[in-house]
């Protein structure tokens, strides 16, 4: 488990992390979002004692990092992919870390036969792909079978194939009673993976919660449909509750209503769909949602666990 | 209360981390880069090669050499030239070893390892310290006896059975060797390859050149603190230094404890700097 209470990063005059508090608690996947330079990185950094925080703290399973008797054995992390000297093979890339950390070489071949580089361990680290690399990475973070995992946008660079990989291996990193927190920028990422999210954006804590509360407070997610019958088709969505958007290229987006109301409504109708795409709400439109929700809480007093926000988004 | 998922309870072994998991661990990462491999081959082909060709020319120049250069020949220092090159490969090692950890990012890694940063310094220090140890005295007296074995019959020859002679053989892996620390220290300070070479070259070659253009009554002093000069009255047998103008230089253990502060210096900086710094 980690608990953050008040952690606080700046770089001169910049606050890169402000006073963020959350807990990444065992057995469930922690999704930690927020768009690109919100602080997600930094706060992983001090999280591993790597960077150190200008105020508040950090403890992992009720320490501090520096105290960690063997640090590999508690915590594992990805934090930047490259992180490799690229002459080194991929084995003794993983090695030389075992060692710091008494962990014996067996163990080294076993999380590179589990991320799928057991073909390439002799090979030089500098030739491999970005998605190798990647793996590579998480079988560092793996080495020491922690029970706490940290992984900084682990999809980045992986093939499709690559990326339900990740989805798998998280939650049944979780699934094993670990305490996994992972970061993305994508919203629909972490809709797929995450039991939980914690929220940022430039440093601030915006929501910390399930993702199912966090999802169906983000109305926005919409349907994209074609029709060659748009007229009728409109009228009748108009009806049922929904809001209408004419596309330019002829598509219409559709808000408030399931794919599956607008299907079967159209199939009542007779009017033939040649397209009907649920359209997951982008984190930008998620984030521009809570913004208003947490003003709307706030002038109607009542509890949230969001702090008010107002004005601290990109737009 | 019962929990679905119960966190698994990791049995970790008893104790901590220690100083030997540091220093096999830099180990691994010394021998497993190329750039060691050509680092040591540098060092060896300079120093046994420029030493073969130095005592040559000095072998079939003797005859028409003066008296004066008859008087001041020292076959030690002579034949030790070559280590005066090496020292760069040893600095570009030393530096390395540090400075390719930030340039690569993997220093983030080793320090999520071992969070006590001076641990890791002290044990990079250590282990390119021993190596670079083994392998400069292996070259220092490889040189002086292949070139002993040019300079004989045409030349006065030194052997080892002479206290002054072993202890400037000795001294040119002694002064190869903390010259690297120096490097790797430096490197803990820039935290750049590029940057930790540059300033080494500029200490060791461009800095004695600029001294050298003050009037003797500041340069000289100033001169003999330099490691260049150091290293030159470290390999020869007379206090003097054989070839070098910044007079008089400091006696071999006085040069050799400067030089050792040197390294201690850049080492303790380096590792404040790193505790303090976000790598």
């Amino acid at each position: 488990m980690i608990e953050a209470r008040g952690l606080t990063k700046r770089y001169g005059s910049t606050v890169a992390v402000d006073r963020l508090s959350f807990d990444v608690r065992a057995g469930q996947v922690t999704g930690f979002l927020g768009p690109n330079g919100s602080g997600k990185s930094t706060t992983m950094r001090m999280i591993m004692g790597i960077d150190r925080p200008n105020g508040g703290s950090v403890m992992i399973e009720g320490r501090r990092y520096h105290d960690l008797p063997w640090p590999l054995r508690e915590v594992g992390g990805l934090l930047e992919s490259k992180a490799v000297h690229p002459g080194r093979s991929a084995f003794n890339h993983l090695w030389a870390l075992a060692q710091t950390n008494a962990i014996p070489a067996g163990r080294v071949h076993e999380v590179l036969e589990l991320v799928g580089l057991a073909a390439v361990t002799r090979k030089r680290a500098g030739k491999f792909s970005l998605g190798m690399t990647q793996r590579l990475g998480i079988a560092a973070a793996l080495l020491g079978d922690p029970g706490v995992l940290l992984f900084d946008e682990p999809i980045n660079g992986l093939d499709p194939e690559g990326i339900l990989w990740v989805r798998t291996l998280l939650k049944r990193l979780a699934s094993e009673g670990r305490a996994v927190f992972v970061s993305s920028h994508l919203m629909s990422e972490m809709a797929l993976t995450a039991d939980h999210l914690v929220v940022i954006g430039r440093g601030k804590l915006i929501a910390d919660q399930p993702v199912a509360d966090f999802l169906a407070q983000s109305s926005r997610a919409s349907v994209r449909l074609r029709t060659p019958r748009p007229e009728p088709l409109t009228v009748a969505l108009l009806e049922a509750g929904g809001s209408v958007d004419n596309e330019p290229d002829g598509s219409l987006v559709v808000n408030a209503l399931s794919a599956a109301a607008i299907g079967d409504l159209a199939a009542a109708l007779g009017i033939a769909l040649h397209e009907l795409a649920p359209k997951a709400a982008s984190l930008e439109e998620a984030f521009m949602e809570l913004t208003q929700d947490s003003v709307e809480f706030r002038a109607e007093g009542s509890d949230t666990t969001m702090p008010p926000t107002t004005g601290e988004f990109p737009t | 209360m019962t929990v679905a998922v119960t966190p698994a309870r990791r049995v970790l072994p008893a104790g901590h981390y220690r100083f030997s998991g540091a220093l096999r661990s830099e180990w691994t990462k010394l021998r497993t880069v190329r750039s060691t491999l050509w680092c040591l081959v540098a060092t060896v082909v300079l120093g046994i090669g420029i030493g073969i060709l130095a005592t040559s020319s000095q072998a079939s120049n003797w005859r028409h050499a003066g008296f004066i250069d008859k008087a001041l020949f020292d076959p030690t220092s002579i034949s030790l030239t070559g280590l005066l090159f090496g020292q760069l490969a040893m600095g570009v090692l030393g530096g390395l070893t540090m400075s390719a950890e930030y340039g690569s990012g993997s220093i983030r890694a080793t320090f999520a390892a071992i969070p006590r940063r001076p641990v890791v310094l002290a044990a990079k220090a250590v282990v390119f310290g021993v190596m670079a140890l083994v392998v400069t005295e292996a070259v220092s007296f490889t040189a002086f006896f292949v070139g002993q074995s040019i300079l004989s019959g045409s030349t006065p020859t030194a052997t080892l059975s002479q206290h002054e002679v072993l202890r400037a053989v000795i001294g040119g892996g002694l002064f190869l060797t903390v010259l690297g620390l120096v490097a790797l220290g430096l490197a803990a300070i820039i935290r750049h390859t590029a940057g930790t070479i540059t300033t080494f070259v500029g200490i060791l070659l461009i800095l004695p050149l600029v001294v050298s253009a003050f009037p003797a009554r500041i340069g000289h002093p100033i001169g003999r603190y330099l490691p260049a000069t150091i290293g030159s009255a470290m390999t020869s047998t007379t206090s003097e230094g054989a070839h070098d103008q910044f007079l008089p230089a400091f006696p071999f253990w006085h040069g050799f404890v400067i030089l050792c502060a040197y390294a201690v210096g850049t080492l303790v900086i380096g590792g404040v700097l790193m505790v303090r710094r976000d790598p």
